[in-house]
């Protein structure tokens, strides 16, 4: 009896270790997260302090990554920075996900006028490359992040919609939603217990690639003038700021560029690494 | 049913499709809080400005009225008027586009062979090492911030080593080819990983498909049925593939353009979008999503004619 259940529990622990790209994808979200949240306990300098005696120092022990060309310390403000692109692939993620959740759960559900209405309104906006519309939209509404992320809402969540709703199509036929309807449950309560629990799994997963990409977006714009507005550090906005400076300090541009990446793999790790425990929890 | 049929039940599909586009592009200049004639004058004009162009460009009208109108023009291949450069905005694109033709094509040429030589390489084992590495190379590429690298591209490969223009378009195909080498790089490094996906995919579904199965029966070399069974079959769903990435390109281009300087479409719009000039922004989103639409199109009815079991 022993030795079986033994067996059992090796079994068990297998199944249930984290996936590599996981653990990689826990230890750099965690770590710039944590940066983030103590960038006034970890940042050596202001972020914002400007030294005319250090203007574009190259990286040395006082400043790891060099100063820009006012002085600004380069490692304080990436890692002040990283608030503001943290912030952003979240505020740039969650409302289209809500949104097109809400409309393709409804719109898969009970099919019909209304579904007909979201799917050609998905094709419309599908037929628009995404970083135009984006740009189009915020260039009209003005730049900031704000509006970056209006613009998110307005043409991100036709995704979202179509992936629930493609979802909701194989789950809505299946047994047990037949059982709880047969037994009587609110309409509202199918929809909410029995449906969407089980047609979030792959909105997840490109919920977090898309993170990726809102990141990049949001960067580009700040590049551009139009995202985040200086003097605020945000990795785009100091990539721009070094730009007409890359012949005599290139790190002003390069460190930002390195702290964009590696959120950017955090993610891309991350939405690995839930692909890899589904497909598991499937097999089982 | 005929080829023939079946696309021109397409382009009846498209109709909707097209009006929606024309739609959400008018839309565009009302989205702004306040007065088009406002954003179109700008935060400095005087009163009797924004008056005469509230009159000039039809704004006082119903909204349905002014629809109708931009419906009309578009239907005479007007899509509006530049602000700054006083031109119609058609005449614009038509200057601007070359260098941006240019450039996706010059991308799509540069990703073909090392994702063919990727994705070959990966589902020959799938899941092996040769898979991962090639896998997570593919995730490192796609979270690169295009213009950074654009900038980090033309300061060592440009400027340090000089080897490249580092910007403009020049003169003639092959100073095209030699000026627009680092732009095309710069966004064919995060192209590459999106096509090996799809195609790597592809070869592996194909493989366990049942004729390659019925290939191996007859004894064909594991060889012969990959080169002439498997890939001719797994490069229909990746080129389809491709009517869908044009627009991927086309929005990794235009910040490209910006970074190196190419008088292409994406610098264009860039700065209309700076320079507040609405109508060139507006007629270039109406532009991008009409060409992106067609793409798809001339790639559908190209599958189809390639393989008749498609269905359009």
């Amino acid at each position: 009896m022993a030795v079986i259940s033994l067996g059992n529990d090796a079994k068990v622990r297998r199944g249930r270790q984290l996936p590599w790209t996981m653990i990689m994808a826990i230890a750099i979200l965690g770590a710039w997260i944590l940066l983030a949240a103590g960038a006034s306990l970890v940042a050596p300098y202001d972020p914002d302090a400007v030294d005319i005696m250090n203007m574009m120092a190259s990286p040395n022990a006082q400043h790891w990554f060099g100063t820009d060309q006012v002085g600004r310390d380069v490692f304080s403000r990436v890692i002040y920075a990283a608030r503001v692109d943290l912030f952003m692939c979240v505020a740039g993620v969650v409302p289209p996900l809500m949104i097109g959740a809400t409309i393709g759960l409804l719109s898969g559900y009970f099919g019909g006028f209304v579904d007909g209405f979201f799917m050609r309104l998905y094709d419309i906006t599908a037929a628009f490359p995404f970083f135009v519309l984006v740009l189009a939209i915020v260039g009209v509404l003005g730049p900031g992040l704000t509006n970056y992320f209006i613009s998110l809402a307005l043409v991100g969540w036709v995704t979202y919609a179509r992936l629930v709703r493609a979802e909701v199509l194989t789950i809505r036929d299946s047994e047990y939603v037949q059982a709880a309807r047969s037994l009587g449950y609110a309409t509202r309560i199918i929809l909410l217990r029995h449906v969407l629990p089980n047609a979030f799994g792959p909105v997840i997963a490109y919920a977090v690639s898309d993170a990726v990409l809102v990141m990049l977006a949001g960067a580009s714009l700040g590049f551009l003038g139009m995202g985040a507005q200086p003097p605020l550090a945000e990795w785009g906005v100091m990539i721009s700021d070094g730009q007409p400076f890359v012949q005599q300090a290139w790190w002003i541009c390069f460190f930002p560029g390195i702290a964009a990446i590696t959120l950017g793999l955090g993610l891309a790790f991350l939405g690995d690494g839930l692909a890899q425990i589904r497909r598991r929890q499937v097999a089982q | 049913m005929g080829h023939l049929q079946a696309i021109l039940q397409r382009l009846l599909q498209l109709i909707p499709v097209l009006l929606g586009i024309t739609i959400v592009a008018f839309l565009l200049l009302h989205l702004a809080p306040g007065d088009p004639a406002r954003l179109l004058a700008g935060d400095r004009a005087s009163a009797e400005t924004i008056a005469a162009i509230r009159h000039q460009y039809g704004l006082d009208l119903p909204l349905w009225r002014q629809f109708l109108t931009y419906m009309g023009n578009l239907l005479q291949g007007d899509i509006g008027q530049s602000l700054r450069f006083q031109r119609p905005v058609v005449e614009l694109i038509g200057q601007f586009m070359w260098p941006t033709l240019f450039l996706v094509s010059y991308v799509v040429v540069l990703s073909v062979p090392p994702t063919l030589i990727l994705a070959i390489t990966s589902a020959r084992k799938p899941g092996g090492l040769a898979d991962q590495i090639i896998r997570l190379i593919g995730v490192a590429g796609l979270t690169i911030p295009v213009f950074w690298l654009g900038i980090m591209m033309s300061r060592f490969f440009g400027v340090a080593l000089g080897w490249f223009p580092v910007s403009g378009y020049g003169e003639g195909f092959l100073d095209h080819l030699h000026h627009l080498f680092l732009p095309a790089l710069s966004t064919a490094i995060w192209f590459i990983p999106v096509l090996t996906q799809s195609l790597r995919a592809a070869l592996i579904d194909k493989a366990t498909a049942d004729f390659a199965t019925a290939a191996k029966a007859q004894g064909a070399s594991q060889r012969d049925i990959f080169w002439s069974t498997v890939l001719p079959n797994a490069v229909l769903p990746t080129l389809n593939l491709l009517g869908v990435l044009v627009a991927f390109i086309i929005g990794g281009t235009i910040i490209v353009e910006m970074v190196y300087a190419v008088p292409g479409l994406g610098t264009l719009m860039i700065k209309s979008l700076l320079g507040r000039d609405y109508y060139v922004v507006q007629g270039l989103t109406l532009v991008f999503a009409v060409a992106t639409v067609l793409i798809t199109l001339a790639v559908d009815v190209l599958t189809a004619i390639i393989d008749p079991r498609v269905k359009l």
